[in-house]
């Protein structure tokens, strides 16, 4: 994990260039995220920093230990907690601010989410198999087709692709570019599509 | 909020300088071509068959015959390549998409001028500084 921040997607649209050429962005309100733990060499052993983003109203509602942990330091409590690997991590107090400044247009970053819940779905939606014919009486449309042998092993491999459960997992989206970085409303912009749906919270990590 | 956002970052490429136009009319494009270092402008003179709604005030589609072939040009509105918009002629139209002229030529191919429409509520159109485009999101 190198240096990064957490995120909110916004939604997705067009940019345009000045040359004409449309571009497909991803618009994500990112930070700003309070450092809430440095982890040390002499302590935990590696170096990072912890950072807080999204802040709770009720207060009430967060477990004990966890606020143990942000009152250690005058913190409000915060939704999310995540670490990053900043190579300058010395530089940041507890209780300091990261914000999108981090990103620069042109920089190559990775996005980490939870993709889009599908439900139970079938094999040609899970795992793009072809399906059977759709006519000529095949009655064969969307089935998976064979699952393996016969009598030798007499049984289906474990880790058979089949129907299930699809989506809501975690997923990363690597080497998308940074189009734009508006630092005053804490967004920025993406190229390309990054996991989950709108307001869903995102990682964003600097290759 | 959230859709807020996407609206603000749209407007900063609206462009008031275009006029209004519709599917059916008769438009006459001026694109920027860059030739090296220099810019022209080519006319592109044909009928709107599409507009469509969606980020940089959504895309219109003009159509053409060239050379007794059909030619298409398919750009978003607030695209910097748009030197200019003239309407030359209403059309009299009953569909938003006029993609049926797809399959027909000749005399079948063609759409009803509206009568009288500058005395209508549509601004005039040979004048650039029309009245600012409505809203189109």
């Amino acid at each position: 994990m190198s240096q990064g921040l957490i995120g909110k997607k916004i939604g997705m649209t067009s940019i345009c260039t000045e040359e004409g050429k449309v571009i497909p962005v991803t618009v994500i309100q990112a930070g700003p995220c309070t450092v809430v733990q440095k982890k040390e060499d002499e302590k935990d052993g590696y170096t990072a920093l912890q950072l807080g983003y999204g802040t709770i109203k009720k207060e009430h509602k967060v477990p004990n230990p966890m606020k143990g942990h942000f009152k250690k330091h005058n913190l409000p409590c915060f939704k999310t907690l995540s670490e990053f690997r900043f190579p300058e991590s010395t530089d940041y107090e507890i209780g300091a601010s990261v914000d999108v400044s981090l990103f620069e247009e042109g920089d190559s970053v990775l996005v980490t989410g939870k993709s889009k819940g599908r439900g139970f779905t079938g094999v040609l939606k899970r795992w793009n198999m072809s399906g059977g014919p759709a006519s000529h009486g095949s009655r064969a449309y969307r089935i998976p087709g064979a699952q393996g042998q016969c009598a030798d092993p007499a049984r289906v491999f474990k880790g058979k692709r089949g129907p299930g459960r699809y989506g809501n997992k975690k997923t990363t989206i690597q080497n998308l570019e940074v189009i734009r970085v508006l630092a005053d409303k804490n967004l920025i912009l993406v190229k390309g599509s990054v996991p989950g749906p709108r307001k869903g919270l995102l990682i964003i990590r600097k290759k | 909020m959230d859709s807020q956002i996407l609206r603000d970052l749209d407007n900063e490429y609206k462009r008031d300088d275009l006029p209004e136009f519709k599917t059916g009319d008769t438009i006459e494009v001026g694109f920027k071509i860059r030739e090296g270092d220099k810019v022209r402008v080519q006319k592109f003179r044909g009928l709107c068959i599409s507009k469509k709604k969606g980020p940089l005030g959504g895309t219109f589609t003009v159509r053409k015959i060239s050379f007794s072939v059909g030619v298409e040009k398919t750009i978003p509105l607030y695209s910097p390549l748009i030197d200019s918009i003239k309407v030359i002629r209403r059309g009299k139209v009953r569909k938003s998409k006029l993609y049926y002229l797809r399959q027909l030529q000749g005399k079948k191919a063609r759409v009803k001028e509206l009568r009288d429409w500058e005395q209508q509520a549509a601004p005039s159109s040979s004048s650039p500084e029309t009245k600012p485009e409505e809203k189109s999101l």
